[in-house]
């Protein structure tokens, strides 16, 4: 019962805050109230599996006439734990928001959209059948595109929403493509099932591989990742919450939660191997040259998503979740920092910042502690979950995984040089907003308790939730997949090798870039890139290369094809109504209106008719 | 009598009024002319019922019929005429052209629909 009434609190809370979304207090209650429930109800549901152990439940099926849907939850470890960081981090945001949004127009419909990505995204965590999965997924997806979409009157924000809707469905297709061959293997739709009777054989290979094109289009990897720079065009709170703790994880979920299925396909763990190094190597580069602070934050959560999934590739398990929980909690803190910012500067941009130490000092130490949890700095969250990441890697490399040992190695190397860049951005990042002297003019001050609260809150997590480093029991009942055939997870593998050279590499990044920034008289170091700057501030091209080598062509057919709808085939349309006219228009002309004239047809038509009767008469 | 005579005659008056109603513009003349026509009719039905020798002599009957009904109906169109001019100005049928169905569009060269997309 538990996991439906968890799903369905937010939905309600979306519903009742659509109707009354006029009423700005009301709706403010209505959000916060139903998303606060959630979490109640999460943490309720947690207490159940811990205690009385995991369960499935079946509510229906839905008959297609192929393989039957099956509306089926399953209230696991790995569920609980997810829908607990999810509706925590919304009630964190729905409180957040009520001061961030406070002057800003639709914050009715903006809360009501939140809790319903909210529902979306705990019935993915929830949900025991493929397709029930695939509704919450792309229920999330329409909902981060509206979101994106808020402020519609600027341009930006238009076609970044739409950006976002189209390049995530380009990967969905492939999701749905695997979600069929996986029900025609198995027959049944079933995540239970499927991870039951999954063999090992081409077949299930190629739908691994289909699925992955969905949790690279929803997680922001290459080569779909360019939707989520774009997405900042959304209000800073969604970008904490969407666009960086939870929907794009829910890509790495999908991967976790099949992950005794995936472990079966060394071919398909491969590929997201290659594709999480690619990724998170380009996007933290990327990050290096970013002007815009959450543009900056946004390559840096891909980058980090890629760890997590690299982690799963190297059958790092637990490590690869441990980030995620990590990354969720420092990540939406940096944003709902951000966002501070932006309150109370109106911007974004770096180079319009500087100087916020003095000015905010609340918000310059809990972004200094999410920079340092990002960079993984010990004994911050990020540098356990960062380092059982690699130590995943290496024992992968070094002993053997579930995957070739090359791609192993691939993952490694790639996570230790994008610890260095990590560093490197990140203190850029923060040497620019925080530090050197003052770039805007007028009072900045830390935001009112309704935004610092959840930010001091989200603090909490990212000191303490280290110790989980320390507890494999507990990591292990935290992420237990509740499956039969897959082991206990293995608890977190640390290896002081890696640990030494990623701390040497942090401190290298870091001190490179403030050495620089000292150099050069405390201005953006990313400037001493030279010709790189521009590259990586562009994202090596890739939206352009999109532009030439998709968008353009596409484009170009949809105008051939208007065209010869227009010329073609509308022609004879028209051209039938233009005789069927101009027939008619020969005995119409008759039709001029004198009397005598029609008379004399009259007439005429009676002397043929006895005419022709006489001639029938004698013949 | 010879039957053909006053059928040739009524046929010759019949015909005379089938001209005037085709030909005349005046609509004055053009009534006059219907009741040339009617008159036709007249002799017609006077002169059957005269050679059948009918105890009844309906055509007799229907002959007075016609000619009151004939009387009647000339003041119904002369007062109709008479209205059309104070009107009009005219009583000529060929400035009549209310009867004209067709429109000011499709006396210009047929354009049929303007295709949706054309904006």
């Amino acid at each position: 019962m538990m996991p439906v009434l968890v799903v369905l609190t937010p939905f309600v809370a979306a519903a009742a805050g659509l109707v009354v979304g006029r009423n700005r207090l009301l709706a403010q209650r209505v959000a916060v109230v139903g998303t606060g429930i959630a979490l109640a109800l999460s943490v309720g549901m947690g207490v159940m599996v811990w205690v009385g152990g995991p369960s499935v439940d079946e509510w229906g099926t839905v008959p297609t006439g192929w393989v039957p849907v099956t509306i089926a939850t399953r209230a696991d470890g790995l569920g609980a734990t997810l829908a607990i960081m999810v509706s925590s981090v919304a009630l964190c945001v729905q409180i957040y928001s009520t001061a961030y949004m406070h002057r800003q127009p639709r914050y009715g419909t903006f809360a009501a959209l939140v809790s319903l990505f909210t529902a979306a995204m705990l019935l993915v965590v929830l949900a025991d059948d493929l397709i029930v999965l695939l509704v919450g997924w792309e229920v999330m997806g329409i909902c981060s595109a509206l979101l994106i979409g808020h402020h519609w009157e600027r341009e930006e924000a238009r076609s970044a929403s739409v950006k976002a809707f189209v390049v995530t469905r380009l990967g969905d297709v492939g999701l749905l493509a695997g979600i069929l061959v996986m029900a025609d293997l198995t027959g049944s739709f079933r995540i239970s099932e499927l991870q039951q009777s999954a063999t090992a054989s081409t077949a299930l290979t190629v739908g691994l591989v289909l699925m992955l094109c969905g949790v690279v289009g929803k997680s922001a990897q290459v080569p779909l990742h360019v939707w989520l720079p774009d997405a900042m065009a959304g209000p800073t709170p969604v970008s904490a919450l969407i666009h960086a703790a939870t929907m794009v994880a829910a890509g790495v979920f999908l991967v976790a939660r099949l992950h005794s299925v995936y472990l079966l396909s060394s071919v398909a763990l491969a590929i997201l191997a290659i594709v999480a190094s690619a990724t998170m190597l380009l996007a933290a580069l990327a990050a290096l040259a970013q002007d815009d602070y959450k543009r900056v934050l946004a390559w840096s959560t891909s980058s980090q998503l890629a760890y997590m999934l690299g982690a799963l590739a190297v059958g790092g398990y637990s490590a690869g979740l441990f980030h995620l929980l990590a990354h969720g909690a420092f990540k939406a803190l940096l944003f709902l920092a951000a966002g501070a910012i932006a309150h109370a500067l109106g911007t974004t941009m770096l180079p319009d910042m500087g100087g916020l130490r003095r000015s905010m000092p609340m918000t310059y130490l809990v972004s200094s502690l999410g920079l340092a949890a990002l960079v993984g700095l010990p004994p911050l969250v990020g540098f356990f979950s960062k380092e059982s990441v690699l130590g995943a890697a290496e024992e992968a490399a070094l002993h053997g995984g579930p995957l070739p040992a090359w791609s192993a190695w691939l993952v490694l190397l790639a996570g230790l040089a994008t610890v260095l860049l990590t560093a490197a951005y990140a203190t850029r990042a923060w040497l620019l907003a925080f530090r050197g002297p003052p770039r805007w003019s007028g009072a900045a001050h830390d935001p009112p308790p309704a935004m610092r609260t959840p930010v001091v809150a989200l603090a909490v997590p990212t000191v303490v939730l280290g110790v989980l480093a320390f507890m494999p029991a507990v990591v292990s009942a935290m992420f237990d997949p509740g499956d039969q055939v897959a082991a206990e997870p293995e608890g977190l593998s640390f290896d002081v090798g890696t640990a030494v050279v990623s701390l040497a590499l942090v401190g290298m990044g870091a001190l490179a870039v403030f050495a620089e920034w000292r150099r050069t008289g405390q201005r953006d170091p990313s400037v001493s890139l030279g010709q790189a700057h521009g590259l990586l501030a562009d994202g090596f091209g890739v939206d352009r290369l999109y532009d030439t080598v998709i968008v353009r062509p596409f484009l170009a057919l949809s105008r051939l094809v208007v065209a010869s709808d227009r010329d073609v085939i509308h022609a004879y349309v028209r051209g039938a109504g233009r005789s069927a006219r101009a027939l008619g228009g020969l005995p119409h002309a008759a039709q001029a209106g004198h009397v005598q004239g029609y008379v004399t047809a009259v007439l005429a038509f009676v002397v043929i008719l006895a005419a022709a009767g006489a001639g029938a008469a004698l013949l | 009598m010879r039957l053909a005579f006053p059928l040739v005659v009524s046929a010759f008056l019949f015909s005379l009024g089938v001209f005037g109603v085709l030909v005349r513009r005046n609509a004055v003349l053009v009534l006059m002319s219907v009741e040339l026509m009617l008159n036709g009719v007249n002799l017609n039905l006077v002169a059957f019922d005269a050679w059948w020798a009918d105890a009844l002599h309906g055509g007799q009957v229907l002959t007075l019929f016609v000619i009151t009904i004939a009387a009647a109906e000339v003041g119904l169109g002369l007062a109709i005429v008479l209205l059309v001019f104070r009107n009009r100005g005219t009583s000529d049928l060929t400035d009549l052209g209310l009867l004209d169905e067709r429109t000011e569009d499709d006396q210009r060269p047929a354009d049929v629909d303007q295709p949706e997309d054309a904006r």
